[in-house]
């Protein structure tokens, strides 16, 4: 149906073709999935069957392509439209006409099609794609699954042949995608159409594919192959792929039900491994003190964790004696971090088990981080930073980001064992149980961080929480009106420093907007939002910035000069920051980014990076994300997720909306879902991952009803 | 076709209540060109009257008649846009009066504002001084027919959307009308994309609002408005925008003699209606110019391939729409015929206006498409 003989494209001034060699074919009636790293040229091999690629973007193409046997060479994009049925990445730029049924019938009437024809093809269609209840809607007001669906369902009318569709599903919450998803598969199996599609997340179409084309990197050569057979060698593969890659399966399984049936033994081994006092399944807590040290050492062998972690214990004590504790926790903190690096994803697993259902560290993992700041950087900065950029960014600069996350996270492990006693209160299973115990104990622990704040120089310019304030934010019953809807109602949220909590729900339910009104773009119509010790709606934003920062959606919002010296140029003016301090951060965060880029030209990830060191400019010790992984590939998400740990570790209060559970599942300790503007849960990520099927990650459904979350998880209590 | 049954019922809670007329439905959805006429029909009978009470009446209707069945869209509360803008007028024209002085003679006197000497060569011009209530007065029922005049392009913008009206043009003209249609769409996301990139400068700790925030916005939303028009084209030309059907040669050269000696025609003839000398071949000329261009169009339409998608009917509907507008305005003109005095009320000396009875009712005449409409569909949930 689609054959590409030996295709290169090359665009006007590249030096390199963006894609060479491609010659497969894909055969009628098939769903072929095209996956590879950003930017090896998906979406131009894409291009070049609707023909847009050359006739559209210029360029030159050799070789050539077919689709069913009609040579783009000499058809142009339109002469194409009855057989090629194209959905690019954004379904806002797909719509011509403004109401879903005109939108149905377009195309139709652009092929001239006879109106009595296309009047039963669009009730066909509404039918199809479940959209009869819609069919007079403004598209504007629609949802962004039901607005991916009218797109799918407007190149549908005309019944091409092939299908082609750029990430249908990257923009979508897990059960918009799965809607998506069920009408591909049933076009493809009722209908016998022909689908290529490209999609970077693979958990949720790998086992829908008939075939898979890998593009492995630029300019090479595409594989071909059933999914399995590419998954076994792809660089860009789902968590169960992984999984299976470490359990050593073949051939590996692609859904989570083949996964399961070969997972008994894994689970049995982890299992029996879990009744080891060195790792404590979820479902148990830990008992004692000594239960919990032991657990490190035996976890630990697997890299040269052992030694510092042994000392991190120790450090507990420290906390509830304030002027001392930094002091002995110093060295313990600076070995930390870089003596465990390796192995950095074991002590993660482990506190996060913790939290997930032992009672105590809920609550003791909140003040954590605090001490880290206080503790943590001082030492940190003359080893690591010698630029001397600050002391939150100073641990970054170990080569593993998430280096100095282990060392906190242990110190909190550590913590119920010794400040259990003191706080019996602590008994809550989640941690918004019980928002006012929770914070009674944290009071005086909070005014105890402020002295230590006082006294440590280097960490009065960190993560400042703001004195007095015992949360990094603080939402109390806030309702939130956006025109006629009410976006928000009674939410009620506290972030502590150092936490990392993961906003999920659907399209529409009102995560955006709860973001928003942490930094201020929409006032409350009731309730109280804080950030911090400032109200942000009320607070002025160059006062803000230090506060609160939010990397928007679409990150390319913030970043509004030429190139990318400019725009840390202004990113330090506006934050007040010594010159310099932004392009240290992104030089930390992403190196090998010049300064004469400009910010258009940089990938997906590398803007989204840039935006978060303008943002991480100002210091803010409550970081907000929306959809931080939209359209980055998994290497790109890894960078991310390292980043946010150690930012985590620093002490920054973090808080992500994202429909993408295998990030939730590897980066929150909580996760609060929203629904209709509503909190519907709110507890940690273990326990609200797993209820859910729709917000589980892939590792919680196969290894259910074990709490395993992450394939690190597992490779490091396998280890 | 009529009434399929196929869609579900929708909810009729937004009519006023007890209003026999049928519940909307696409294939009995009023043609938009009724709606433009009868809201232009209204303002043209504006333009008879200056009785503030008869203008607040034809507002009053019209008014009423949007509130009733505009439907949900974001293009129908452009109403709210247009009567803001009407009062702007109003404020301006109150505003010059009282600053620039009225030709009006008027003798009670409201205030005597600092009067500003000006130069010779400024004669004619003043600039503070006496402000009368006869001259507010005049300058108040001025602006108010300017005012209801916009009011009622208002309404028509509201109930029947541009875009819906250009779907009624000819073939040939379709591609440029569809090209209008992306304009007009791209308006109201350029204005969210400003909001949005407005609201960002917060996060960056500039003030997001002022002018110079709206100025460095500027770039980065034009770009992005281009980006998406680039996107845009390129899924239109993969819907098959722009494709044409074979037409032989005779036909095509026939098409493009037509429409150029039309055009030309129509230059000459418009110049000969105007000119003096031209009294004498200036009509048919002109009439010749516009049979030969609608000739081309005609002919050119048969390059398009395209089919129309259930188009809007005009329907007997249509024709009381139309009518009842129609019947507004003819009605006015009468009356401005035979009482100008009522619809004109004087200045000087100054008196009350009275509302003249059978304009006004002739004015309610307007309300006509408020009941014979099919009412607009409530929305059940509007997602954010």
């Amino acid at each position: 149906m689609i054959r590409f003989e030996d295709v290169s494209v090359t665009y006007d001034g590249a030096v390199e073709p963006t894609v060479r060699g491609v010659d497969f074919e894909v055969p009628e009636g098939e769903l072929v999935l095209l996956v590879g790293p950003s930017g090896v040229g998906k979406s131009t091999v894409l291009g070049a069957v609707s023909g847009l690629v050359p006739h559209f973007t210029g360029g030159t193409l050799s070789g050539r392509v077919t689709v069913a046997g009609r040579d783009t060479r000499t058809h142009k994009p339109r002469e194409l439209a009855d057989v090629v049925g194209t959905v690019g990445q954004d379904p806002l730029s797909h719509f011509v006409t403004d109401t879903v049924e005109d939108e149905l019938a377009y195309g139709m009437e652009s092929l001239g099609l006879a109106p009595d024809v296309m009047r039963r093809r669009v009730e066909e269609t509404l039918d199809l794609l479940g959209l009869n209840g819609l069919r007079d809607r403004p598209i504007a007001t629609l949802s962004g699954g039901q607005q991916q669906r009218v797109a799918i369902g407007s190149v549908l009318t005309p019944h091409p042949e092939v299908l082609v569709l750029d990430e249908p599903t990257s923009a979508l919450d897990p059960a918009a995608a799965e809607e998506v998803l069920a009408v591909l598969q049933r076009l493809v199996h009722d209908l016998g159409t022909t689908v290529l599609m490209a999609e970077h997340r693979l958990e949720r179409v790998v086992q829908y594919a008939d075939q898979v084309v890998l593009l492995p990197s630029p300019g090479a050569a595409p594989v071909l192959g059933s999914p399995a057979e590419v998954m076994a060698v792809s660089p860009v593969y789902p968590p169960v792929v992984d999984l299976g890659r470490l359990a050593g399966w073949s051939p590996l399984p692609l859904t989570i039900r083949d996964a399961r049936r070969r997972a008994a033994p894994l689970r049995d081994r982890l299992g029996d491994r879990d009744a080891t006092p060195g790792r404590t399944p979820p479902g148990t807590g830990t008992g004692t003190g000594t239960g919990t040290g032991t657990q490190h050492t035996t976890d630990s062998p697997a890299a040269s964790g052992p030694p510092p972690r042994t000392p991190a214990a120790p450090e507990r004590p420290s906390r509830t004696a304030p002027a001392p504790g930094p002091q002995p926790a110093t060295p313990a903190g600076t070995g930390a971090p870089h003596t465990t690096a390796a192995p950095n994803v074991s002590p993660l697993s482990d506190t996060r088990n913790d939290s997930g259902t032992q009672p105590g560290t809920a609550h003791s993992s909140r003040p954590e981080p605090g001490t880290h700041v206080t503790s943590g950087p001082e030492p940190g900065k003359p080893s690591a930073a010698p630029a001397g950029t600050g002391a939150p960014h100073t641990t970054t600069a170990a080569p593993h980001p998430s280096g100095p996350l282990s060392g906190t996270r242990i110190g909190s492990q550590a913590l119920p064992d010794t400040a259990h006693t003191s706080r019996p209160e602590s008994g809550k299973p989640s941690a918004v149980g019980a928002p006012a115990a929770a914070a009674a104990a944290r009071r005086p622990r909070a005014s105890l961080l402020r002295r230590l704040r006082g006294k440590a120089p280097s960490a009065g310019r960190t993560a400042d929480g703001g004195p007095g304030a015992p949360y990094a934010a603080e939402v109390r019953s806030l309702a939130v009106r956006r025109g006629r809807v009410q976006a928000l109602r009674r939410v009620d949220l506290t972030v502590s420093p150092g936490e990392t909590v993961a906003l999920m729900g659907r399209n529409g339910a009102g995560k955006s907007t709860l973001l928003s009104a942490l930094v201020g773009l929409v006032e409350p119509a009731a309730g109280s939002v804080r950030a911090g010790d400032a109200v942000p709606h009320r607070t002025a934003p160059r006062d803000l910035v230090r506060r609160v920062g939010l990397v928007p959606q679409e990150p390319r919002d913030l970043l509004y000069a030429d190139t990318v010296a400019a725009e840390c140029a202004a990113a330090d003016r506006d934050a007040d920051a010594a010159p310099g301090t932004c392009r240290a951060l992104l030089t930390e965060l992403l190196p090998g980014v010049t300064d004469d880029v400009h910010p258009r030209d940089l990938s997906e990830g590398q803007r989204l990076t840039l935006a978060l060191a303008v943002v991480l400019t100002a210091r803010p010790p409550l970081l907000l994300l929306d959809e931080p992984t939209r359209g980055l590939d998994y290497a790109a998400k890894a960078r991310l997720v390292g980043i946010l740990r150690a930012l985590a570790a620093e002490g920054h209060a973090i808080v992500l909306a994202t429909h993408d559970v295998e990030l939730a599942a590897e980066l929150a300790h909580r996760v609060v879902l929203l629904a209709e503007g509503e909190v519907i849960a709110d507890g940690p990520t273990a326990d609200v991952a797993v209820a859910s099927p729709s917000f589980a990650p892939q590792v919680a459904k196969i290894m259910a009803p074990r709490k395993w979350l992450t394939v690190a998880q597992v490779r490091e209590a396998l280890a | 076709m009529r009434r399929s049954g196929a869609r579900p019922a929708s909810s009729r809670a937004a009519r006023p209540a007890g209003v026999p007329a049928p519940r909307h439905h696409r294939a009995d959805a009023l043609h938009p060109g009724a709606w433009w006429l009868w809201a232009l029909a209204l303002g043209v009978a504006a333009t008879r009257t200056t009785n503030p009470l008869l203008l607040a009446l034809l507002v009053a209707v019209s008014a009423y008649v949007v509130l009733a069945r505009r439907p949900h869209t974001p293009w129908s509360r452009s109403y709210g846009a247009f009567v803001k803008l009407a009062l702007a007028v109003l404020v301006i024209r109150l505003l010059f009066t009282a600053v620039l002085g009225s030709p009006i003679p008027g003798t009670h006197l409201i205030v005597t504002l600092p009067e500003v000497p000006l130069p010779d060569w400024a004669q004619g011009i003043r600039l503070g001084g006496r402000v009368t209530a006869e001259g507010l007065a005049f300058a108040l029922y001025d602006a108010m027919k300017l005012a209801t005049l916009l009011i009622c392009v208002g309404a028509a913008n509201a109930l029947a959307s541009p875009s819906r009206l250009l779907k009624a043009l000819p073939g040939a003209l379709y591609e440029a009308g569809v090209a209008v249609v992306v304009a007009l769409t791209f308006a109201p996301s350029l204005i969210a994309d400003g909001r949005r990139l407005r609201a960002a400068r917060r996060l960056r700790g500039r003030p997001d609002k002022g002018v110079r925030g709206l100025l460095q916005v500027g770039l980065p939303v034009l770009e992005g408005a281009l980006e998406r028009s680039v996107a845009l084209a390129a899924a239109m030309d993969a819907r098959g925008y722009g494709r044409t059907a074979s037409v032989p040669a005779a036909v095509r050269r026939t098409t493009a003699a037509l429409t150029l000696a039309g055009l030309l025609g129509v230059c000459a003839g418009t110049y000969g209606v105007l000119t003096a000398a031209g009294g004498t071949y200036g009509v048919p000329v002109l009439a010749a110019g516009l049979a030969a261009a609608l000739a081309g169009l005609w002919l050119g339409g048969r390059r398009s391939l395209r089919t129309r998608y259930r188009p809007d009917r005009w329907g007997a509907r249509a024709w009381l729409v139309t009518a009842s507008g129609a019947a507004v305005a003819a009605l006015l003109f009468l009356a401005a015929a035979r009482d100008p005095a009522a619809l004109r009320p004087g200045v000087v000396p100054l008196v009350a206006p009275t509302l003249p009875l059978w304009p006004a009712a002739a004015v309610l005449i307007g309300l006509l498409p408020a009941f014979v409409t099919p009412a607009p569909e409530q929305l059940a949930k509007e997602p954010s």
